[in-house]
């Protein structure tokens, strides 16, 4: 009970491959996103099916009247100025513009040099994964570590998980060097669907790679809904690393960075009343 | 106290003023650029050269064809040409040739023709499907007889931006696909001027810049970097887009 803290035991806990290609990726979805956001400027509307262009009903619209920023989902109108289709940049000129420029890369409009950023960090993107996925499964991280097992899918099991995250009960000692369900699952499921997705569904919007690979095209049911898909993976994406980065700090960011950076681990002890 | 948000806030600003610093020095942008012939050569490798682009059924095609870049050409030139039906225009095919051509918009009609039914993407992100019949550019270069230097086909348009004209070329692959025509119809109706009467490209694996609009010359050449900007077409001179648009 009155076990000192004076011992804090570190322990190995990432494997070279996956400290390197963790920073690795990082950089490039960052990089990824922002250049994205800024080709979605240039027009701001997404469909479904084969063709989609200005006079064909978008199911989501960001834009601006000249009055207000608004995005349009369905037939949902939501008033969105200040922060989407109408913005005031950092120099204080209104902008009509889908996503702010604090968000995109060129900050500014620049359709051909956010298509150099995005279509050269894609091939950080794709080799990064396809290593890293072809280590993962050759020294069995990606069985033993990430692939959540059938009774941590038990939803009474979830549930329980969701509610400790819920009051930011982190596991402690041994439990807290394997990753729990919640984690299991979001890290599964970026790397092994969203990022995948991501990348198929950026091929599939390639004239030349639909030449190629024409079935990408009935896999997504066409171009335009293969730009709605990439779109909607790329903002999941995002959400991941919001939750991330504010897990990591909840957490204890300098044992959690510290751990992603030289592998090394404070196992958490568990917090008596003191 | 620096508040942690304000930290953050803080580093993401560095990090967006850094991306931009980044995207003004030419030797960073030489490096982003690179990954261009990587695309071309990945293609390449993956495609086979007549790798045809989809074609669709008339039930797919899009109830409008959203025209971009020039809809009409603003040089007297060009209306008087337009206002007397094209009767008078002619299209030059010389540069690298043994037998320049100069046809008349009736003669490029009797042509080896292709009707498909294809998609036209912009760079910008949308799509549009139509119909488009023209005399496949192949043939008329076998017609023409390139010399053994000839390594591009530059297409030469009417239309101008400020004081440069429009322009845009392609490589032999390309040129000789069967899928390459130089479009005289869309929809089964003439070719509107919006949409680059009398005559356009159309090349199939590539992005809608390259679809270069309303045709008055094909030179062949050896090398494109002593032609205007040197980059090969005017976007990809004046904005640094992609000279190889398969992406």
């Amino acid at each position: 009970m009155d076990e000192p803290a004076a011992t804090p035991r570190l322990v190995k806990r990432h494997r070279l491959s996956t400290r390197l290609w963790h920073w690795v990726n990082a950089l490039a979805v960052i990089v990824m996103l922002m250049s994205g956001l800024m080709i979605f400027n240039a027009h701001p509307r997404l469909y479904w099916g084969q063709y989609g262009a200005n006079a064909d009903p978008a199911w989501l619209q960001i834009g601006s009247d000249g009055q207000g920023g608004f995005v349009k989902l369905g037939s949902a109108r939501i008033g969105t100025t200040g922060v989407l289709g109408r913005w005031t940049d950092g120099e204080g000129r209104v902008q009509n513009r889908a996503f702010p420029g604090w968000a995109t890369i060129p900050s500014t409009y620049n359709l051909a040099a956010a298509r150099r950023w995005h279509l050269f960090f894609a091939w950080v993107l794709g080799v990064g994964l396809l290593v890293f996925l072809v280590r993962a499964v050759w020294n069995r991280h990606a069985q033993s570590d990430l692939r959540p097992r059938l009774n941590e899918l038990a939803p009474r099991h979830l549930w329980r998980e969701i509610k400790d995250h819920a009051r930011l009960r982190f596991p402690t000692g041994e439990a807290a060097l394997r990753y729990n369900s919640l984690q299991k699952l979001s890290y599964f499921g970026v790397i092994f669907i969203l990022l995948p997705l991501v990348i198929l569904t950026g091929l599939t919007m390639s004239p030349g790679v639909n030449a190629a690979w024409p079935w990408l095209l009935d896999l997504f049911g066409g171009r335009q809904s293969a730009r709605s898909i990439h779109f909607i993976a790329a903002i999941l994406l995002a959400l991941f690393l919001v939750v991330h980065v504010v897990m990591v700090v909840l957490a204890g960011p300098i044992n959690e960075l510290r751990a992603m950076i030289t592998g090394w681990y404070r196992v958490p002890q568990p917090k008596e009343a003191d | 106290m620096i508040s942690r948000r304000a930290l953050i806030i803080g580093a993401g600003g560095l990090g967006v003023a850094g991306c931009d610093r980044l995207n003004e020095s030419e030797r960073f942008r030489s490096v982003l650029r690179s990954a261009e012939g990587l695309n071309m050569r990945a293609q390449r490798l993956v495609m086979a050269r007549d790798a045809l682009a989809r074609e669709y059924s008339a039930a797919d095609i899009s109830p409008v064809f959203r025209p971009n870049g020039t809809i009409m050409p603003s040089t007297p030139e060009y209306q008087g040409l337009a206002a007397g039906r094209f009767a008078d225009w002619r299209l030059t095919v010389d540069g690298l040739v043994r037998r320049p051509l100069s046809l008349s918009l009736g003669q490029v009609q009797r042509l080896p023709r292709r009707t498909q039914i294809t998609r036209h993407d912009c760079v910008e992100g949308w799509s549009a499907i139509g119909k488009w019949t023209g005399a496949v550019l192949g043939p008329i270069l076998d017609a023409a007889g390139l010399r053994d230097e000839a390594r591009y086909i530059v297409f030469h348009c009417m239309d101008r931006f400020g004081p440069r004209p429009y322009y845009e070329s392609i490589d032999l692959i390309d040129a000789f696909h069967p899928q390459t025509i130089l479009a005289y119809a869309l929809n089964d109706q003439v070719l509107p001027v919006a949409n680059g009467a009398p005559l356009r490209l159309r090349v199939e694996r590539q992005l809608g810049y390259k679809h270069a609009k309303y045709l008055h010359r094909i030179e062949a050449r050896a090398t494109l970097t002593d032609l205007y900007g040197g980059r090969g077409g005017l976007w990809e001179d004046t904005t640094d887009y992609e000279w190889y648009a398969g992406i």
